[in-house]
C-alpha cells in the first residue's frame, strides 16, 4: 500500500489522476500536462511535493560534517543560502542528487524520494564529529509555487519573511503562512522558472495549500502533476536520479563536474575516485539531444552516430515549449560534439542533434 | 458526449463506427494523455482485424494500435501529424484516425457499448 501525502484528499477532489511513484500515491495530471506546463512557463502552478525526503544534520559542526558527505562545497555559500550537490560513494558513483540547505547551527539536507532509505542510511553510517541525523520526512510536507507569477502570489501570504527580496537559493526560516508557523521559504525550484517551495508541517499542509490556491485564481494558477514537473524540468536540463544517473555514475559522466570540489576541505568521501576520474577522462559525457521529429526517445534507447553504438537515452520528452522531442543521453567520451545522431525509437533511426542544455532558458526580467 | 450509436469497440480500446472510421476510444486518451505523435499506415495497406497498424505516443507512453476489423486503408487523418491533441479533444470525431474499405470482420471480436462500457467501469 502506497503512502500518502497530507495533501492526498485534495488531490483526490480536485480530479487528479494518481500514480504510484516512489512509494507514494501521487498525482500525475489535474488536467491535462500541456495546459499545466504552459501554466508554470507563462503564469504559476503549484505542486505537492511532500514525496521528498528531508533530513536535519545537528551536532557541534553540522557543516564540516556534511562537507565530509557531500561533493560541493557549502563554504561557497552563507548561512541562509541552498546548495545543489551529489552525495557519492567510495568509487564516486552518485548515490543521489541532493539540495543542502544551510541553516544556523545546522543542515538541512533535501532528498529523493526513491533514495531516501539508502541515503539517511549511509549518512548515518558515515557522518562524524559528534554530527547528528534526523529523518524529518514524514512530519515535513513541501509545497512548490513556480513559474513567473509564483512570488506574487506567495507572497502577500506570507508574515515574517520578504519573499520578493529573497534572491534565488536563499531562503529563510520562521515565517507565518496562511496561519501556519515555523514555514520554511526557500526561492528554489525544479522548472526552470523563478519560485518559490515552502516546507510546512504536516498538520500545516492543507491550510497553507487552500491559501496559495485561493490566492493563485488571480493568475490562473493551476495545481500541477508528476507530468509536467518532468517535462518542465527536463526543458530546463535539470537531472532526474535513477534515470539520469545512479551508484554505477560519476558526476563528470553526469554531466555534473560542477559540483565537484575537488580541492575543498574537509574532503568528501568519492574524492579520490573522482580526482582519478578527472585526471583520466570521464567515461561518458552527458549531452543535449533536440530530435527531428515528435516521436519520443525514452530512457535506454539507443544512439547511434552511423553504425556506431555511441549511448544510450537517460532520459526523453516531449517539449511543450520547443514544439519537438527533447532528450538527454549519456554518450562515450569520444564522441564528437557536432556529430550527426541518431536514437532507435521501437526499430526506426531518428535524427537527433547535439544541443546545450539547457533546453529551455527563462527570460532574464 | 459524442452520439455512439453504430460505434463498435475492442478489448483493444478502438472504435469503428458505421462509415469503417477507426479511432482510440476517450477511455484510452484519457489513461494516455496528452497525445504528441501518431505512426499511421498508408494509404491502400490492407489490414486483418486485430492486427498492428501503428502506434500512439503521448508523453507518458507509447501503445500500439490494432485493427478492430479488417480492411484496404482508404484515408488516413494527415490533421493529426500537426495537431495530435485532437485525439485527446475529439476522440470519436476530429480525433479519428483512418477510414476502411472492402471491410472485413473475419476474426474481430468487437464489442457494443454497453459491453465497452462495463469493461472500462471501475478503471
Amino acid at each position: 500500500m502506497a503512502q500518502r501525502t497530507p495533501l492526498y484528499d485534495r488531490h483526490v477532489a480536485l480530479g487528479a489522476g494518481m500514480v504510484e511513484f516512489a512509494g507514494y500515491d501521487m498525482p500525475i495530471q489535474y488536467s491535462n500536462m500541456r495546459d499545466e506546463h504552459t501554466a508554470v512557463r507563462q503564469r504559476a502552478g503549484i505542486f505537492d511535493l511532500s514525496h521528498m525526503g528531508e533530513v536535519r544534520i545537528g551536532g557541534p559542526d553540522p557543516v564540516a560534517a556534511v562537507q565530509r558527505l557531500v561533493t560541493n562545497d557549502l563554504d561557497r555559500i552563507g548561512e541562509g543560502r541552498a546548495q545543489y550537490t551529489a552525495m557519492c560513494n567510495d568509487g564516486g558513483g552518485i548515490i543521489d542528487d541532493l539540495i543542502v540547505y544551510r541553516g544556523v547551527g545546522e543542515c538541512w539536507i533535501v532528498v529523493n524520494a526513491s533514495r531516501r532509505a539508502v541515503d539517511v542510511a549511509w549518512m548515518e553510517s558515515h557522518l562524524d564529529g559528534g554530527a547528528t541525523l534526523s529523518d524529518v520526512s514524514d512530519e515535513t510536507a513541501l509545497i512548490a509555487v513556480q513559474g513567473p507569477q509564483a512570488v506574487s502570489v506567495v507572497a502577500p501570504l506570507v508574515d515574517g519573511v520578504d519573499v520578493a527580496g529573497l534572491r534565488p537559493f536563499a531562503f529563510a526560516w520562521g515565517a507565518n503562512v496562511a496561519g501556519v508557523e515555523h514555514v520554511v521559504v526557500s526561492r528554489t525550484g525544479y522548472t526552470g522558472e523563478d519560485g518559490v517551495e515552502l516546507y510546512v508541517s504536516a498538520e500545516g499542509a492543507g491550510a497553507v495549500w487552500d491559501a496559495l490556491l485561493e490566492a493563485g485564481r488571480s493568475v490562473d494558477m493551476l495545481p500541477c502533476g508528476l507530468g509536467a514537473r518532468d517535462t518542465l524540468r527536463l526543458e530546463a536540463g535539470l537531472r532526474l536520479y535513477g534515470q539520469d544517473m545512479d551508484e554505477s555514475v560519476d558526476p563528470y559522466s553526469a554531466g555534473l563536474g560542477w559540483v565537484v570540489r575537488l580541492d575543498k576541505t574537509p574532503p568528501f568521501i568519492g574524492a579520490d575516485a573522482l580526482r582519478g576520474v578527472k585526471e583520466k577522462g570521464a567515461p561518458r559525457r552527458f549531452a543535449g539531444l533536440r530530435m527531428s521529429g515528435r516521436a519520443i526517445a525514452r530512457h535506454g534507447m539507443p544512439v547511434f552516430s552511423g553504425d556506431a553504438a555511441v549511448g544510450e537515452v537517460t532520459s526523453g520528452t516531449y517539449s511543450f515549449t520547443l514544439g519537438c522531442g527533447i532528450a538527454t543521453a549519456s554518450l562515450h567520451s569520444d564522441v564528437p560534439g557536432d556529430a550527426p545522431l541518431q536514437v532507435d525509437i521501437r526499430g526506426t533511426r531518428a535524427g537527433a542533434e547535439q544541443v546545450a542544455l539547457p533546453f529551455y532558458k527563462r527570460p532574464s526580467t | 458526449m459524442a452520439d455512439l450509436s453504430g460505434y463498435r469497440f475492442t478489448a483493444s480500446h478502438e472504435w469503428v463506427d458505421g462509415e469503417s472510421r477507426v479511432g482510440i476510444t476517450d477511455y484510452a486518451q484519457q489513461q494516455l494523455g496528452d497525445v504528441i505523435f501518431l505512426e499511421l499506415p498508408e494509404v491502400g495497406r490492407t489490414l486483418s482485424a486485430g492486427e498492428r497498424f501503428g502506434v500512439i505516443e503521448s508523453v507518458k507512453a507509447a501503445s500500439d494500435l490494432y485493427a478492430p476489423v479488417g480492411g484496404r486503408v482508404v484515408e488516413v487523418n494527415d490533421s493529426l501529424v500537426d495537431t495530435p491533441e485532437r485525439v485527446n479533444g475529439d476522440p470519436y470525431g476530429d480525433g479519428w484516425l483512418l477510414k476502411l474499405e472492402d471491410v472485413d470482420e473475419a476474426g474481430a471480436e468487437l464489442l457494443d457499448l454497453a459491453a465497452y462500457e462495463k469493461l472500462t467501469a471501475g478503471h
